[in-house]
């Protein structure tokens, strides 16, 4: 098994999410991770998608979805390659006497308090998976009273963009019946 | 100013732009607005159906003896669901069909309205595409892209859901010059890099086999197949959704491979040193245990659906294309081979090879005095009704006899439910390629057991001039199961028993569904019972063949095993080693 980070530009329309979930359950393959929203170009939106699938099956993955007419492009992106975000927000424990330290942690991290009560304090910190791990394990003593992430978001190192080709259509004659 | 019409005109207009001529469907309450402007086209008939199951199966008969995309037509709800098990079908055997359902009034949807169901839900896994429409205006453009998506690339089905307001409300029509996905671009010209190193390695093999699918048929490329066979010398099989690709006559052709398929086929895939496969996609009832499957070869694969490719088994040399692209680029690139000298002949003694194995293990069945063989049926049902006669089956032994008994020299004329065998498939196919090619003579093969799931449609045949006959092989029986209680569930027969010889009379229903009934229980009557069949044209016939309960398919190779272990009767095993490789 191995993990891969798929970036697919879909056509923004109603029921596209539900066409690329339906397949990804009815061919058996897991989601890890799925992140969507808009792009630069407008009808289009991007997905990313984290699945953790064999090899072989992984390339039936790209193939399937490619004959979803509503998916333009999928690029897969490469660890070294690419920049990859998650964003989480935790409540954690932190009264009078702990607070410091937690706060130490947040800094260390370069997270950052977006919300403080008088038991708890609300963190907001970007990163990568390793990363956000490592500060959820240094938060964990103190206690996590509440856990949320976003998918993973994902974009290729260097000038080009992978949106810039294949998104324009192609005429054809209405009927070939 | 243009001209303003209701939803439904437009759809209506739109299906006569797209070229329809035929709808098989059903009205409801959803779908009721489109039916009153279809009632005044000129173009379209409109084939009332008994059943939405049997509409979608029609037109998917239709389809496949026209080339034509299929339409059917039913409301939301238990209607739309009625359609799922033939766009099921169609989307497992690549037939172009557009359906077009009804939906609840748009401000209902998702209120749990009356006959409301999510029929694009519900069809997202078995259609190439759908859409629910809830905005006349793009009724005209969302008609013209399915019939697109439908007949274009690897063909499947398309569903239209409409909202019943969206057929009721004011619109202007403009039908598309063009339609433009920016994600559809169906493949066209195949890679010439591949075609050649195909075109080499073919050179360069001394055991190739040509393993033809269904996407010869649906390239239209036989004459082309039949080229390129001629052309190398190389032996032929067709799998079931092939039949007829290739001529059963021709020399070339060692019939058809798989579960059921002839020694000579599956030995020589199983010893191939080159598998050129067209339009297949190694389905698990043609390669039996995969891990074993032809271990010697290498594999040329070329499919439109580069989705097909390398899904069961690497290809050595992926070619995505239309086949009968393929296949004439594939002739020119081996002319030019065989021109600059590069053939020595080496196929010729595997060629012998295979044919030994056709002459040692020919197709064969047991006869008893006092039971009619269905074989010995279907062989004369072949022999009678001629190579230009259209046959569509039912799913199970009735099936595989067919396939194998009826002789196929065109393609074209064998309809079946390959892929997701679905039981009741033939009569409604029948009757929708009747309706495709009214000219033609089309013969439902049917079993007891499917007879019973959609003979309804006979009615629809009797009213609407539909003359399709039916040979019922009636083995009183879920005979293909039953067949299976035998070999491995030591002929313990839970549920296999239909007493179809005693209820119903398929005489009796035949005559009270408005066609001719006919019975033969005898050997010595099957010839003239055919030739009665054949000469009535004025009404459906439905004949029952009273056959041998106990006849079982063979050859057969178990499921989950492999190839190898193919067997020509209970527990005989052919011999291939007496050959030397």
């Amino acid at each position: 098994m191995s993990i891969h980070t798929l970036s697919v530009l879909v056509e923004n329309k109603p029921g596209v999410l539900a066409r690329i979930a339906s397949l990804f359950s009815r061919r058996g393959y897991n989601i890890d991770s799925l992140a969507v929203g808009p792009t630069e170009h407008p009808g289009v939106s991007r997905m990313t998608i984290v699945v953790n699938v064999e090899d072989k099956p992984h390339e039936q993955v790209t193939k399937q979805l490619n004959k979803l007419i509503e998916v333009l492009k999928i690029v897969e992106l490469e660890a070294s390659t690419a920049i990859e975000r998650e964003l989480i927000l935790v409540k954690v424990r932190a009264d009078a006497s702990t607070r410091s330290q937690v706060l130490e942690t947040v800094t260390l991290f370069r997270a950052k308090v977006v919300d403080v009560a008088i038991d708890t304090v609300t963190i907001e910190a970007t990163g990568d998976r390793g990363k956000l791990e490592a500060m959820l394990r240094v938060l964990e003593p103190y206690g996590i009273r509440e856990l949320v992430q976003s998918g993973m978001v994902a974009i290729g190192r260097g000038g080009r963009s992978i949106t810039d080709r294949s998104l324009r259509p192609v005429p054809a004659p209405p009927s070939a019946s | 100013m243009a001209e303003q019409l209701t939803g439904a005109q437009s759809l209506i207009r739109a299906l006569e732009h797209a070229g329809v001529d035929t709808v098989f469907g059903i009205p409801g309450g959803a779908i009721l607005p489109a039916y009153d402007p279809l009632f005044d086209s000129l173009q379209i008939r409109h084939i009332l159906v008994r059943h939405e199951q049997g509409a979608g199966h029609a037109a998917e008969g239709y389809a496949a003896a026209t080339g034509k995309v299929g339409v059917c037509m039913a409301t939301s709800g238990p209607g739309a669901t009625n359609l799922v098990t033939p766009i099921a079908d169609a989307q497992m055997d690549s037939v172009p069909l557009v359906a077009v359902t009804g939906q609840v009034n748009s401000a209902a949807i998702g209120s749990d309205a009356f006959q409301e169901a999510d029929i694009r839900g519900i069809t997202m896994p078995i259609t190439k595409h759908n859409y629910l429409v809830t905005d006349p205006s793009e009724i005209p453009a969302v008609i013209a892209e399915a019939f697109y998506v439908a007949s274009t690339g690897r063909p499947g089905p398309v569903l239209v859901d409409i909202a019943k307001d969206a057929l009721q409300a004011m619109t202007t029509f403009s039908y598309p010059t063009t339609v433009s996905r920016a994600g559809y671009r169906p493949p066209t010209k195949p890679h010439p890099k591949q075609i050649r190193e195909a075109a080499r390695l073919i050179v360069a093999s001394r055991r190739p086999v040509l393993y033809v699918g269904g996407g010869v048929i649906r390239a239209q490329a036989s004459a082309e197949l039949r080229e390129l066979a001629e052309l190398t010398q190389i032996p032929v099989v067709t799998t079931l959704m092939a039949r007829g690709a290739f001529p059963d006559s021709h020399p070339l052709h060692m019939g058809m491979p798989g579960m059921h398929g002839t020694v000579a086929a599956v030995g020589a895939l199983q010893r191939s040193d080159l598998m050129i496969a067209l339009g297949t996609r190694f389905d698990d009832r043609v390669t039996g245990k995969l891990a074993t499957f032809a271990p010697d070869a290498l594999v040329i694969h070329a499919d439109i659906d580069p989705a097909e490719i390398s899904k069961n088994r690497l290809a050595d040399i992926p070619i995505v294309g239309d086949c009968r692209q393929v296949i004439r680029d594939l002739v020119v690139a081996l002319a030019e081979e065989y021109g600059a000298g590069n053939r020595e002949n080496r196929v010729a003694p595997w060629l012998a090879t295979c044919a030994g194995w056709r002459g040692r293990y020919p197709l064969g069945y047991d006869t008893t005095p006092d039971s009619l063989a269905p074989q010995y049926v279907l062989e004369r049902l072949g022999a009678i009704a001629g190579p230009d006669a259209i046959f569509a089956s039912g799913v199970g032994q009735h099936q595989m006899w067919a396939a194998h008994f009826l002789g196929f020299e065109k393609p074209g004329k064998w309809l079946n439910s390959g892929g997701l065998g679905t039981m009741g498939y033939a009569v409604p196919a029948a009757m929708g390629a009747k309706v495709g090619q009214p000219d033609q003579v089309v013969w439902a093969v049917d079993g007891d057991g499917c007879f019973q799931m959609t003979n309804q449609e006979l009615a629809t045949c009797a009213l609407n001039d539909i003359p399709i006959k039916v040979a019922v092989i009636n083995n009183s029986s879920l005979g293909m199961v039953r067949q299976w209680q035998t070999l491995f569930y030591e002929g313990r027969y839970s549920n296999t028993d239909l007493h179809s010889t005693r209820i119903p009379d398929f005489v009796k229903l035949a005559e009270a569904l408005g066609c001719v009934g006919l019975r033969c229980e005898s050997a010595g009557e099957v010839d003239a019972t055919i030739a009665k069949a054949m000469s009535i044209n004025d009404a459906p016939v439905v004949v029952d063949f009273t056959v041998n309960p106990d006849a079982m398919v063979w050859p057969m190779v178990a499921a989950g095993t492999s190839n190898d272990a193919i067997q020509i009767a209970r527990d005989l095993k052919p011999d291939f080693d007496e050959d030397e490789l």
